[in-house]
């Protein structure tokens, strides 16, 4: 399922909200719309279902022209999150599961089962069912507003600010779980956030945007080392750091750890962020270990040879 | 006074035929009207929802209708509608109308925008929207709004027996005017009861869980028709003509009672109020009336006396009654009011009740107009030496002579005058008038005689045909039973009569009540 926006505007009255955006996401990716507030994202994100209806410019799902299509056969194969999940209040957890399906006319029992096995999948206990949105906490909530967009298995999945309404603790630990959602790996997915780290740690690529335009699009890393322009270097500014700790994985150092090895060593995958491997050190781990793909050749490192070995890394790189 | 003979209970139980079918009335015309409100409320407040813009004007004329007075809104219908159940039905939709079209209109704005995009994203139509999402959720709301109007409903269709539309109002309206309360009782205690059954009932269906409303939500118009249909039940019509009586003459001997007792009248008889009355006669509606013999509307309609050539309707001779007591602390009263004492005939009175109740006169420039026309009027002397209390029935004719009365105690005495007038009906005025809250008004002597005194019906009959016997006896038992002194009659005689529409008093050679009842056996 591929996502293609040309050259689309949209006005509200004299406010151009969104102002000649283009972009791809290919099938199976995240791409997150990223940007301060009011910037354009969730007037982007809505034409993409036609919630909004463009001024100008197409947006063509699958090689077809999304405005010649009836709007609501399109929407119920496009997933929808909303930041605070528009739950129907008269409706049960399992009801509200239902919707799609039974707009689609599944029959019960298939319904049924799928409910029971997307809410196992966002850990949601069974009891929860037959209950009312109000009876659930914001998190659980959420993920029910997760269930419902996910219920009839659609290609696509539109999400604005998803964990934006959640305390810190809270939208931390849904944040893993949702990276870690195998229902999710194949999907292509539109996120939007103005959370610059839940940006970096999702993404497969981001779309900065500022006053209704786009002003880069990119990786993580090309953000971070290739910024298109000052603006890019200014609005990761201040967290600068950690997000290099999110983007670089251990695979990355590679070349700037010293070759040794500890069979006490914790053994991790040559994936883990920087970020990740200094929160096992905060834990009290003191040697962890991993392997390249390639060779299967190991190497143990501390905590003093990783921080090292990242600076030269960083050197590297802004020399580059 | 006026110990009820029997108690409320037995009254209840010996009408329970008619008090039955008036309770059956009183719920079907409620919700009819309910149901014809929400069938026309509800996709209005819907959509007014929708384009908000049109929100204001369209709540604003609810509103404005639901301002008309019941008692006008239901005289505007009869030159529409006519007079029974289509107007008294539409007069009370337009009555629930307003709380049904805001309530709905605010339960569908409330609900959150965001609950809204949901049900919009995911798929749904316009109507999925609306009956799974909307309504759903407005349905609280519009059923306080439905409940308002219900209990408004019960209440305003007890003014529906002022047209002709049945319910439990003529008990209350007939008793009010007889001065007897457990028929009032009789009415208002069903009505009261219907108000608070029906509010609790809707109550309760509020609260109640919204799952299990979404069922009730299509048993719901099944149950207003249901109820409603009693209403529609079909009713036997006995003669080619209609008869229109007010509640207070159905139930009086020298009424309804003695025109079937004496002349063996059988005629199609719907019970509606003097209001609107005449009219009705004048639209065709009715073809009889009960009206009274100096009323104005009698010229204004063109309508004809037929002759009670049989005498079943007492002696109505107005005259002042004045509490003892006022005589003596005011003695220059008597005199005053004396001074009135056989000046206005029946033509006149009935001419200077055209000029209030259809040109619309006020009571002032016509009473003063007559007291100048005949010499008695003097401008007022500014005096301070006490405040006479003077009321009136709530009809053009007593107002008309409280406004004189008031005119000659200013122009001939010191004293001062506050006026107390639209007492309503006979009751309240004579319990005004007992409790001193008033010192006198203009009475009936055939009112004093059936409705104060009630004398046993042989005593009523011996006196009722003679109008100086009549005078003599209510002028003896007032004084003793409730120190009250009747003054001297003012001259006119406004008794009950029957009336036609001239044409048609021509037309079928009808002209006294004996001419009608064999017209009727006839045809
Ligand atoms: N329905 C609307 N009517 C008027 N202005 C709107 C509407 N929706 C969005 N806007 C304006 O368009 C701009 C972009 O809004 P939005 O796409 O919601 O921004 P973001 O999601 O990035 O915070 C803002 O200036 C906002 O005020
Ligand atoms: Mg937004």
């Amino acid at each position: 399922m591929m996502i293609r926006l040309e050259k689309v505007s949209k006005s509200f009255n004299d406010t151009i909200a969104v102002k000649a955006v283009s972009f791809e996401v290919k099938e199976g990716e995240n791409l997150i719309l990223l940007g301060t507030s009011g910037c354009g994202k969730t007037t982007t994100l809505k034409m993409i279902n036609r919630l909004i209806e463009p001024d100008e410019g197409q947006v063509v799902i699958n090689g077809k022209n999304i405005a010649i299509e009836n709007p609501e056969l399109l929407r119920r194969g496009i997933g929808y999150v909303m930041q605070n999940n528009g739950l129907f209040p008269h409706y049960t957890v399992r009801e509200n599961i239902a919707i799609i399906p039974q707009l689609l006319k599944w029959d019960r029992k298939k319904t049924l089962d799928r409910t029971e096995v997307l809410m196992a999948k966002l850990h949601l206990p069974d009891e929860y069912i037959n209950m009312f949105p109000y009876e659930l906490s914001g998190g659980q909530q959420q993920r029910v507003g997760l269930a419902r967009a996910l219920a009839a298995d659609p290609a696509i999945l539109l999400m604005d600010e998803p964990f934006g309404a959640l305390d810190n603790v809270t939208r931390a630990s849904i944040r893993k779980e949702f990276k870690a959602l195998e229902e999710l790996k194949r999907k292509t997915i539109v996120m939007v956030t103005h959370d610059i780290q839940e940006a970096f740690e999702l993404a497969d690529r981001i779309c900065l945007m500022d006053k209704g335009e786009i002003v880069q699009i990119g990786t993580p890393k090309e953000l971070l080392y290739q910024p298109a322009s000052d603006f890019v270097v200014k609005f990761m500014e201040s967290e600068r750091l950690s997000l290099e700790f999110k983007i670089t994985t251990l695979g990355d150092l590679w070349h700037h750890l010293p070759e040794k090895f500890s069979a006490k060593a914790t053994i991790v995958r040559s994936d883990l962020s920087v970020w990740d491997a200094l929160n096992y050190f905060r834990s009290g781990v003191k040697e962890i270990a991993f392997s390249t793909g390639k060779t299967q050749e190991q190497k143990s490192m501390d905590i003093h040879d990783l921080t090292s070995a990242f600076n030269r890394y960083q050197t590297q790189h802004q020399h580059e | 006074m006026n110990e009820p003979q029997q108690n409320l209970w037995q009254f209840m139980s010996g009408e329970s035929d008619k008090l039955l079918n008036q309770t059956f009335q009183h719920l079907g015309l409620t919700f009819i009207s309910l149901f014809l409100a929400v069938a026309v409320g509800l996709p209005l407040g819907i959509f007014i929802a929708r384009k908000r813009k049109l929100s204001g004007s369209v709540l604003a004329v609810a509103g404005v209708l639901q301002t008309i007075p019941s008692i006008a809104l239901l005289g505007f219908m009869i030159p529409l509608l006519g007079i029974g159940a289509k107007p008294a039905i539409v007069a009370l939709l337009i009555y629930a109308l307003l709380p049904i079209i805001r309530n709905t209109y605010t339960g569908i704005v409330g609900i959150s925008e965001e609950v809204k995009e949901a049900a919009i994203a995911m798929g749904m139509s316009k109507m999925q929207v609306l009956f799974k999402v909307e309504l759903p959720l407005a349905m609280p709301v519009i059923l306080a709004g439905i409940r308002t109007a219900t209990v408004i409903n019960v209440g305003v269709a007890t003014l529906a027996s002022y047209i002709a539309a049945g319910g439990l109002g003529e008990f209350i309206f007939g008793g009010i005017s007889l001065n007897n309360t457990n028929m009032i009782l009789a009415g208002a205690i069903p009505a009261a009861l219907l108000a608070i059954i029906l509010d609790a009932v809707l109550a309760a269906i509020q609260k109640m869980n919204v799952k299990k409303f979404r069922k009730l939500l299509y048993i719901f118009p099944v149950i207003f028709l249901l109820l409603g249909g009693f209403y529609l039940l079909p009713k036997a019509y006995g003669s080619s003509l209609t008869a229109g009586f007010t509640p207070e003459f159905m139930g009086r001997q020298d009424g309804d009672l003695g025109l079937k007792a004496i002349y063996g009248l059988k005629i199609h008889t719907i019970v509606i109020s003097d209001a609107v009355m005449y009219q009705a006669a004048y639209e065709k509606e009715l073809d009889v009336i009960s009206g009274y013999s100096t009323d104005g509307r009698l010229k204004a309609f063109n309508l004809t006396i037929l002759k009670d050539d049989k005498g079943i309707f007492p002696p109505y001779y107005a005259a002042p009654i004045v509490r003892v007591k006022a005589l003596r602390k005011f003695p220059e009263l008597e005199g005053v009011l004396n001074l009135l004492a056989g000046k206005i005939t029946d033509s006149i009175m009935t001419d200077l009740n055209y000029r209030t109740d259809y040109l619309h006169q006020t009571p002032e420039r016509v009473a003063k107009d007559f007291l100048m026309g005949c010499g008695l009027y003097k401008s007022a002397k500014g005096g301070k030496k006490g405040v006479i209390r003077i009321g009136s029935k709530i009809f053009g004719e007593q107002y008309i002579l409280a406004e004189m009365y008031r005119m000659l105690i200013l122009g001939n005495t010191d004293y001062e005058v506050a006026t107390k007038t639209g007492l309503g009906g006979t009751k309240i005025c004579f319990d005004a008038l007992m409790n001193d809250q008033i010192d006198f008004y203009p009475e009936y002597t055939g009112t004093g005689l059936l409705v104060l005194l009630k004398p046993d019906p042989k005593m009523a009959k011996k006196i009722a045909h003679d109008k100086d016997r009549t005078y003599q006896y209510v002028s003896k038992q007032f004084l003793q039973q409730f120190n009250i002194r009747w003054l001297k009659p003012i001259g006119f005689n406004n008794s009950y009569a029957l009336m036609m529409r001239q044409k048609q008093s021509k037309d079928l050679d009808v002209n006294s009540i004996t001419t009608l009842q064999q017209y009727l056996d006839k045809n």
